[in-house]
This record gives structure tokens, C-alpha cells and sequence, in this order.
């Protein structure tokens, strides 16, 4: 399992990044704790030439009590945001799930912004961003912008960071509600879900869907027969409405609308 | 004290984990060369053309070689079916080897094997042994002019007496392809250098693979040099030859550099052999009380796109075993062989006796359903009863050494609370919250401790003895050298334990080495659950001999009749007068004194070397019973609790028998719920990732609850039967029979493996039957 040849360039400052980002152009990469990059460049699936790490820069991991909401550094590993008590206490659901990302290696090495860069509708910390509807603040060489989560995963492993940006911090609303679930079906412990539902049920409750389409996805029709109070299972009888889930190895489209409707009734019992 | 059966500490571990293993890609030569294979992509094809002009171009590329440029005689394998060492105009297989690259470093390798483009016509692919069969099929060896390249056929004499019984059933099961998949991939190293080959290889038969690539070289066996340093796992898969093997030599020699080879998961995922692969028509009738009055077992050998010697054998041993641990008067047997489009088919743990032993626990269980009798008793009433042994079956290769069957069940429901169970699973059936139960049991047969002369050398082995030389030191500690090669089965401390019981030598005095043909005196190697069984027996057979002729050295020195000794504990004594002794140390270093040693001996001359046989296989049964839980929302299937009763004869180490246990039923579980090599309609492996192919760990298995009941072997003077391959045999038809049991209300009869959620949750919606 060898890659192809690429150069490798440390930064050391988010503007090192975007400038190497500039020089290098399309043939860069970013890489952050690489467990998503990786892999995919040892089985030559991305050949990028040049691989810019931004694993060292310490500004970029933090979690932070900015009034009502928290921030979150893009490089903040899965390990510090699964213990971070501020996150438990304002958003329980993002701690939780953080916990149930792949295994202690894995979180301890895996990013939050490098998870959600990824776009892939298979992972679980992208379905927590749209349940609790952060907002995603992304550097590049004219400076920042703030991306909503609905806007933020735009296609299949493709996301609204442009090739010349950064993911920066992702911003979560202080969680006021009481009710939330992490609901992960999955064959093994360390795996992907096969289906998963992240809810937050409040005044604008929230449900994000894992592996439910080919970008990570919200249960629209489900939140809103939630919202307008309608009963727990016609709530969950919603949850793939609307929505495409693929076919593979692992469960076909029919199973995992059933499941889907199974965790999401399993969540807002729970919840 | 005495060692065999002693909960000792394996003497392996420190190194292993300190870091101090050696494992053939720690090796390290100055001037190593690496090699990285061109693999086929297309499961069905022919080479139109290879251009390798741009990999020539890489920068640390030495080198190119195709089956055009490198002359290589095929495979050694099955006459008339010979795997061509590179692929020659065709391709039979998705990962089959076309051209190798040989440059500075293994980057430069992998990139240069990147840039070799294979131009393919693409033939028509068949994947299953269905497709294999039918007409107009796609041939993989049109000179053979049918897929099917080995038929046996049945007798078939009992169609009567199942048509006049008075119930049958007729299955139709699979027993699903797996990939062995050992934590160490395939490693090799060759070093072809003016005084001859020495080659590092991740193996389990060192002797044998010296022998073989002797012999294909064409070189002396004394300038060939086998090592097999530690070796992570081999599971069987590393017994049979693949090209690598070959190629790294012959590349090593055309160069004059030693070559290595690592193999990528990946590559091992599709290139290292697969097991199991069967399909199965089973027939099985039985009378009112649910006694069997016939078995008849039709088996479809997937033998992957080449045939190898112990692939072919696989449905032999299966239906020699068909008949499990019951009494069954009229038993018939066939089998086909089957080439098709997917990676060859060999040993994998257990090699043909788990897909008997699922077959017969299977059977067992539709009687219980047609007759509505307990799966326990339907067992129960068809035990061969322990006075029958030994006990002469349909197959001339069993005849059955000892057991106790109904024994192992008494255990067994000792051990679980059977009746609990059936409450609870009734209870839950009503509660909607709770899982649905199944609880299932199998009853386990298998043939170990290969073997009786004869057995092993139709698999192309040199013998089926084992050798064993123990080597007293001038210190009176010894060093057991063996051809027992292990791949992590603790065979060093084992040994220790018999040598220390019956050469009265301390445990921490003895060391065993093995994987070196240069020291070793020959060898056969470790399969077919037969260390103990027949190179522990050797050991103890030179240790006794050894003991004889040291008794001589110590009555000269203690002037005592030879008779009168004993030894124990390091030291001899003279029986009732134990203050008269001499140490081993004493002992041993005046066996190299020749103005010390009695007249008649010769210095030196305690050493002793065995080329250790059994009379006949041993035959290890046991009786597991499984829970299962079952969401009753989304099919989830997990395993609760396994209770596992073994009997294996006399047991040497009690850890170490848990633990090979513990592994066979952990990969008997994952064969049963997680694994499954999968292919797609041309030919595309699907599951060639530990991403899709499912090993489960520890949180996906249960805490296993053990009991044990021992009845000796006569095969072996220590009465030991062999451990390895127990748990991969016993648990696949537990757990499939407590599916099943789950499901049972819903008139289910039989769920094929891998018994995945979605497959259960098919059912649970009225699905499959
Ligand atoms: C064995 C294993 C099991 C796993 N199990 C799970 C699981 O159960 N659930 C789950 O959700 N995930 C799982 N993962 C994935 C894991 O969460 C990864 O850590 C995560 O997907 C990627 O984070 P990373 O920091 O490693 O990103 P990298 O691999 O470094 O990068 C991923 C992508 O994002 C880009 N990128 C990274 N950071 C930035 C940034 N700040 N700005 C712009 N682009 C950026 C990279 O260029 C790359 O394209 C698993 C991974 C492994 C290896």
C-alpha cells in the first residue's frame, strides 16, 4: 500500500496554508489527520503532488465559549471534542458522537474540519453539523466567509470549500432544548454507520442522516412534522422522505429507509 | 510437578511483545532489491498485449519481466492443471499475477508497476459454481473443454431406502468463501548468492517449501536454505504455494541481489488463497423417533480460477467427515471440483471438516423440526456410543479413535442453563422490546493430527511424520529443534512442557527452535492441528530414549544400577535412597567426557533425533451451544453467550488449548454472521477491504463460557488430539442452528451464512423461508 510520489509541505499559520494553497493550485492537497486522505492516496484513488500539512498548527484546535455559541477549531481532533466538557454541557450531541467515530486510534488523529472537508454522506460528525445547524467559517486568499450547514456539503465527497481554501472553525448555537440522540447502526464497532441519525429537538428541531443519500443529509420532512408536534412514530415514519440512500455491499436502498424510520423512532424515544 | 496440562506462561511472548519479534520484513540485507507484481484486473481475460517500456523509464527501476522474458516452468500443483508462475496469454482471475517489477526501493516498484499497461480482451466470467456448470459456459481451460475438473460420483445406492423412509429432507446449503486473512501478509526474501538460496518466507512448512523450490530451481537441497522467522499468521493459507515464492529466487539469481516481496493487503485479499467455497446438495432421512437411516452429500468444490493439490482435496476430507459423531448405516457420498473466475481455493483453518461438520448439524436440526424432537435429544439419539470405538465409518480415510459425544453434551448443558434459556426466549417472542432468541447447538467432529503415513503426502508433502531433535547441552539444559514450525500457536512453550515432564529437565532449561531447514534435521510443518499430536509425541519419544541413555551416565557416577534411577526436578536419584544423586548438569557434561562415561558409550551420544509417526488420525469432537439475539426491528444478529465444551484428549497447556479455542470460534462466528468474499458479475472482488469484508474484535464476540471433558487419543502416548481447528469447525453451525432457532416461529428452516441484518430482516418481513 504505497502512494504515489508527492511533495510535503508543513505549515505552520493558517495564511501559510492559503499561500502554499496558492502556489500549489489544483496539484495540493490539504492534509489534516490524514485518516480519511490517507487511505485513499495509499490505494492511489488521490494522487495529489503536493500534500500541505496543517496538522501542526496549534491555533487551529480549540473549542471555545464565544456567548451563544461555541467555536471549533478545524483541527481539533475527535478525541478533545468527545471530552470537552463545554461541549457536553452546550452541545451534548456533538461530544457523544464524536465518541462513537471509528475507534480511540482513529479519534485521536481524526479532525473535525478534516471529517467534514470530506463530505462523505458515510460519516457521522457531518450529520451532527446540520442537526444542530452550525455554521462553518472558511479562510481563503480574500479573506473569511460563513457557510451555513445546509450550504456547506454540496456533492459526493465534495463540499463548499474551494481548492484555494480553508476550513477554519465550525460554529455550534448553544443547545437550549433537553433532547437529543446519536443513533448509529453499524456491524462493528470501529465501522461507519450503515444508516445513522443525529437529532436535537427543540423550538427548530434538527435531524441530520447518515448515509442516507450521496452528501451527508437533513430529514426535512421529518423535522417538520416534529416541529408542528405530530406523534413520535409518524415523525419517524418521515425520516427518508424525500431522500435517495444508495445500495451497496453493506444494505440496500430499501433497508436502510427502514432503518432510517427504525432510528430515528429509536431517537426520539430516546431522546 | 508435573508440566503437561500446567497453566504455564508462554516462553514466546516477551520477545513478541517487547518488540523483539522477527518477522521476514525486519530482515534487513544491504543491497536488497524489491519486487511489486502487475496484477490482473479482469477476472476472465486474455493478454492482447503488456508494454513496459514507461515502468522501464521510472527512475529505480531495475527491471521488467512478463512470462515473454522470464522462462518459468508453472507452478508446482495439479498435473494436467498447471498455474502458469506469470500469467501466459490468459487471465483466470481478478489479482493473478502478469508481470513483476524489480527496483532500488518499494516505491519505485509500485510506481513503476503502475505505469506497465496490460492490454485485455475481455472473456465471458463465471463466479459461482452454478454458473460454472451450466451450458455454454465460459471455459477457463478450454482444452479440459468443462469447469468441472475433478468428478467423483456417488454410488448412490441408498435412493431406496430414502424413498421408503419414513421422513427425508433435502438442503440445499453454501458454505460461504472467506478469506484467511493473517495479520502478516505474504513476506519473502531471496538471497541467491554464489554458495546457494536462502530464502525468508512467511510460511508454515519450511522443509516442504525448501524441497519444493529445490526442486523447481533444480538445485541441491543443501544449497537451499529455508527461514521461517516468526511468522504472524497463517490460518493455512500459508502452506500452499503461490508465485511469489518462485519468482523472488529466480529474480534473485538472474540479478545477484537478494530480492524482497511484501505484500499489500490488498494483494493479500484477493492472492492469498480463500477456503471454504462449497456448495452443497444434502439429503438425510430418518425414522419416526428421529434415528437416521440415510445421509447422501453431493459437495461443489469452488476451486477459484486455479486448481491447487489441497483445494482438491478439500471435498474429500468434507464428506469423510459428513457423518459427524452419529451412528448413520447407509451413507453415500460425491463431489465435483470446479474451476471458476475468482482467487484459487486451498486450506484455511479446518480445511473441509467445518463445512461437515455445518452440513451434519444442520441435517440434525431439520429432524428436529420435522419431528418436532429437542435438537438435544435428536442428537442424543444418534451418538455412536462410546463402546463402539474405534469405530469404522463410510470413509476408508476415518476410522474414529475414541470419543465420548454424549459426554460432551452432559458437560454442556452443565455449563448453560438450557431450560432458562427456552424460557426466556418464549418471553421475549411476546415482548416487543426484547430481541428475539435462538439458541443452538452443535454436536463437532474433525479429523486431526495429520496423519497416518500416507496422509499427507497426497498433498505433496515428503511424509506425515514429524521430526523432532533434542539436543542436551554440556550444562544439562537442551535445545528441541523441530520441524513443527508454528505461526503463533505457542508450540515452543508446548514442547518445553513435554520435554520438561519426560526429560526431568527444568521448563525454564529447555528452548525449541524451529523455521530454519539449515539446523532443523528435516520437517514437515504445522497444519492439520498436528503439533502436539505428532511432534509433541516426538518429543516426548526422544526424551524418553534420551533419559535411557543419560540413566547409564548417571548409575556410572553414582555407581547405582540403571534400573533403580529416576529423574525429576534437574536431578537423578536412586529410588528410596533419594540423598543419593547426581544433578543433570553432572549428567550431561560427563556424556561429552569419554574418560568419564561408561565403556560402551560415546560421547555426545544423548542427542537424539525422531522422525516421529501415528499409527492413525485423531479425531477431537466437542459440544457447543450458542445464543443469539436478534432486533427484531432491524435484523440485527449479535452472539450472547457461547458455551464451549472441547475434548481433545489430554491437554498440555490449558491456556493455550482456550486460547486456539477461543480463535477458531471467533473466526467460526465470524464466518457465520460477518464474513463473506463477494464478487460481482464480472468477476470484481467486492469485498476487498477490511472496510467490506467484516473481521469482527473483541466488542463484536461474547465472553465464552468453557467446560472440558478429556478422552485420550490411542493414537499418541500422551493422548493428545490436536486444538487448532476446533472452534472453526464447531461454531459455524451453532450459531447458524440458534438463528434459525430464533426464527423458528415464523417457520424458518434455514438461513445461509453470513447470517448478515439484512438478510434476517428479510425474513423477519416474511422473506425467505
Ligand atoms: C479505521 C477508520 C475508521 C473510521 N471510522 C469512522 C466512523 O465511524 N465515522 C466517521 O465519521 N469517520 C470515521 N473515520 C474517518 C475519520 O473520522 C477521519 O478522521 C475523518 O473523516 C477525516 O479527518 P482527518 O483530519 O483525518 O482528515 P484528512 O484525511 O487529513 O483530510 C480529509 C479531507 O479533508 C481535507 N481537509 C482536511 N482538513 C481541512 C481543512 N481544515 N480545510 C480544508 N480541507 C481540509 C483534506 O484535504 C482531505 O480532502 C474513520 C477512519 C478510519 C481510518
Amino acid at each position: 500500500m504505497i502512494p504515489a510520489k508527492f511533495d510535503y509541505k508543513p505549515a505552520s499559520s493558517a495564511e501559510e496554508a492559503i499561500a502554499l494553497l496558492a502556489e500549489y493550485g489544483d496539484e495540493a492537497k490539504i492534509i489534516a489527520g490524514g485518516h480519511s486522505l490517507l487511505p485513499l492516496m495509499k490505494l492511489r484513488l488521490a494522487n495529489p503532488e503536493v500534500l500541505i500539512d496543517i496538522g501542526g498548527i496549534n491555533d487551529l484546535s480549540f473549542i471555545e465559549d464565544k456567548g451563544d455559541h461555541i467555536a471549533v477549531g478545524a483541527l481539533t481532533r475527535h478525541r478533545l471534542v468527545e471530552q470537552s466538557d463545554l461541549l457536553k454541557e452546550h452541545i451534548p450531541l456533538l461530544a457523544h458522537t464524536a465518541g462513537h467515530v471509528g475507534d480511540p486510534q482513529v479519534r485521536n488523529r481524526g479532525t473535525i474540519g478534516g471529517s467534514l472537508c470530506h463530505g462523505d454522506p458515510a460519516s457521522d460528525l457531518p450529520a451532527v453539523v446540520l442537526a444542530t445547524r452550525a455554521s462553518l467559517l472558511i479562510t481563503g486568499p480574500n479573506g473569511e466567509r460563513k457557510v451555513e450547514a445546509d450550504d456547506f456539503f454540496t456533492d459526493f465527497w465534495e463540499t463548499a470549500v474551494a481548492e484555494d481554501e480553508l476550513l477554519t472553525e465550525i460554529q455550534f448555537p448553544k443547545f437550549t432544548g433537553q433532547e437529543w440522540s446519536f443513533q448509529k447502526f453499524n456491524r462493528r464497532a470501529q465501522d461507519w454507520a450503515i444508516v445513522g441519525c443525529a437529532l436535537q429537538h427543540s423550538d427548530n428541531p434538527g435531524i441530520g442522516m447518515i448515509n442516507m443519500g450521496t452528501t451527508p443529509v437533513r430529514a426535512s420532512a421529518a423535522e417538520a412534522a416534529l416541529k408542528s408536534g405530530e406523534a413520535n412514530s409518524d415523525v419517524a415514519d418521515l425520516a427518508d422522505d424525500g431522500l435517495s440512500p444508495p445500495s451497496d455491499i453493506h444494505g440496500q436502498e430499501d433497508y436502510r429507509r427502514h432503518l432510517s424510520r427504525v432510528l430515528l423512532g429509536r431517537a426520539l424515544d430516546n431522546s | 510437578m508435573s508440566l503437561v496440562g500446567a497453566r504455564v506462561v508462554r516462553k514466546e511472548d516477551p520477545n513478541l511483545i517487547s518488540g523483539r519479534g522477527q518477522f521476514v520484513d525486519d530482515v534487513k540485507i544491504a543491497g536488497t532489491a524489491h519486487m511489486v507484481f502487475v496484477r490482473s484486473i479482469e477476472a476472465h481475460a486474455q493478454i492482447k498485449a503488456i508494454d513496459v517500456s514507461a515502468a522501464l523509464e521510472c527512475e529505480g527501476v531495475i527491471g521488467v519481466w512478463t512470462a515473454e522474458n522470464l522462462e518459468l516452468a508453472p507452478l508446482p500443483g495439479v498435473p494436467g492443471l498447471e498455474r502458469p508462475t506469470l500469467a501466459k496469454e490468459k487471465v483466470r482471475f481478478v489479482g493473478e499475477a502478469i508481470a513483476v517489477v524489480v527496483a532500488e526501493n518499494s516505491y519505485a516498484a509500485a510506481d513503476g508497476a503502475e505505469l506497465v499497461f496490460v492490454e485485455y480482451e475481455p472473456l465471458g466470467v463465471v463466479t459461482s459454481v452454478n454458473e460454472a456448470m451450466a451450458d455454454n459456459a465460459p471455459l477457463l481451460y478450454e482444452a479440459i473443454g468443462s469447469n468441472v475438473v475433478m468428478e467423483v460420483p456417488s454410488p448412490d445406492e441408498h435412493q431406496e431406502i430414502i424413498d421408503a423412509a419414513p421422513h427425508s429432507v433435502s438442503m440445499h446449503i453454501v458454505n460461504n468463501r472467506c478469506a484467511p486473512a493473517p495479520m502478516e501478509p505474504l513476506v519473502c526474501l531471496a538471497d541467491y548468492g554464489p554458495s546457494g538460496l536462502t530464502l525468508w518466507a512467511s510460511f508454515q512448512a519450511p522443509h516442504h517449501l525448501r524441497n519444493t523450490v529445490s526442486s523447481w530451481l533444480g538445485i541441491a537441497q543443501d544449497q537451499c536454505r529455508v527461514i521461517t522467522p516468526d511468522v504472524g499468521g497463517g490460518f493455512g493459507a500459508k502452506v500452499n504455494f503461490t508465485p511469489e515464492l518462485f519468482i523472488a529466487p529466480t529474480l534473485s539469481k538472474l540479478l545477484g541481489r537478494p530480492i524482497k516481496y511484501t505484500q499489500t493487503r490488498s494483494e493479500c485479499m484477493t492472492e492469498m488463497y480463500h477456503g471454504r467455497a462449497q456448495e452443497q446438495d444434502v439429503d438425510i432421512a430418518f425414522d419416526d423417533e428421529g434415528k437416521i437411516l440415510a445421509l447422501r452429500v453431493m459437495v461443489y468444490q469452488d476451486q477459484g480460477g486455479y486448481a491447487d493439490p489441497t483445494g482438491m482435496g478439500l471435498p474429500a476430507l468434507t464428506t469423510t467427515m459428513a457423518a459427524g459423531c452419529y451412528m448413520i448405516p447407509n451413507v453415500s457420498v460425491a463431489w465435483k471440483n470446479i474451476v471458476t473466475n475468482t482467487t484459487p481455493v486451498a486450506a484455511y483453518r479446518g480445511a473441509g471438516r467445518p463445512e461437515a461438520s455445518y452440513l451434519i448439524e444442520r441435517a440434525i436440526d431439520q429432524i428436529a423440526y420435522s419431528l418436532e424432537i429437542d435438537p438435544v435429544e435428536v442428537r442424543r439419539r444418534n451418538y455412536i456410543p462410546t463402546e463402539n470405538f474405534p469405530y469404522a465409518t463410510h470413509s476408508e480415510i476415518a476410522v474414529y479413535d475414541s470419543g465420548n459425544f454424549a459426554g460432551c453434551m452432559d458437560e454442556l448443558l452443565n455449563i448453560m442453563d438450557y431450560d432458562a434459556i427456552r424460557d426466556e426466549q418464549e418471553k421475549n417472542r411476546e415482548d416487543p422490546g426484547k430481541p428475539l432468541l435462538g439458541v443452538g447447538f452443535a454436536s463437532w467432529l474433525e479429523i486431526a493430527g495429520f496423519g497416518p503415513p500416507g496422509s499427507l503426502e497426497g498433498f505433496g508433502h515428503l511424509g506425515s511424520w514429524e521430526s523432532v531433535q533434542v539436543r542436551i547441552q554440556p550444562d544439562g539444559s537442551a535445545i528441541i529443534y523441530t520441524g513443527a514450525s508454528p505461526h503463533g500457536q505457542g508450540t515452543v512453550t508446548t514442547f518445553a512442557q513435554i520435554a520438561s515432564d519426560y526429560l526431568g529437565i527444568e521448563f525454564d532449561k529447555i528452548s525449541v527452535r524451529h523455521g530454519d531447514t539449515a539446523t532443523i534435521p528435516q520437517g514437515i510443518g504445522t497444519l492439520g492441528s498436528r503439533a502436539v499430536a505428532v511432534g509433541g509425541e516426538g518429543v516426548k519419544t526422544a526424551s524418553v530414549k534420551i533419559v535411557e541413555r543419560a540413566k547409564q551416565v548417571a548409575a556410572h557416577l553414582l555407581e547405582a544400577n540403571p534400573e533403580d534411577l529416576t529423574v525429576e526436578d534437574g536431578n537423578f536419584s536412586v529410588k528410596g535412597t533419594p540423598a543419593q544423586t547426581v544433578s543433570w548438569a553432572e549428567v550431561a557434561w560427563t556424556s561429552f567426557r569419554p574418560l568419564e562415561i561408561p565403556e560402551e558409550m560415546e560421547p555426545g551420544s544423548l542427542d537424539t533425533t525422531v522422525l516421529q509417526q501415528v499409527p492413525n488420525f485423531s479425531f477431537p469432537s466437542g459440544a457447543y451451544g450458542c445464543v443469539v439475539e436478534i432486533d427484531k426491528e432491524t435484523g440485527d444478529t449479535r452472539v450472547r453467550d457461547m458455551y464451549l465444551v472441547d475434548d481433545c484428549g489430554t491437554v498440555i497447556s490449558p491456556m493455550l488449548a482456550e486460547g486456539q479455542v477461543h480463535g477458531g470460534v471467533a473466526q467460526g462466528i465470524a464466518q457465520a454472521l460477518y464474513e463473506e468474499v463477494k464478487y460481482d458479475e464480472n468477476g470484481q472482488p467486492t469485498t476487498g477491504t477490511f472496510v467490506d469484508y467484516l473481521i469482527p474484535a473483541a466488542p463484536e464476540l461474547p465472553t465464552f463460557t468453557s467446560g472440558r471433558i478429556s478422552t485420550p487419543t490411542p493414537n499418541n502416548t500422551l493422548g493428545a488430539k490436536g486444538i487448532g481447528e476446533s472452534g472453526s469447525v464447531g461454531a459455524p453451525p451453532a450459531v447458524i442452528n440458534a438463528v434459525v432457532d430464533a426464527l423458528r416461529h415464523l417457520d424458518v428452516t434455514h438461513v445461509d451464512m453470513p447470517a448478515t441484518p439484512q438478510k434476517i430482516w428479510r425474513i423477519l418481513q416474511g422473506g425467505a423461508k
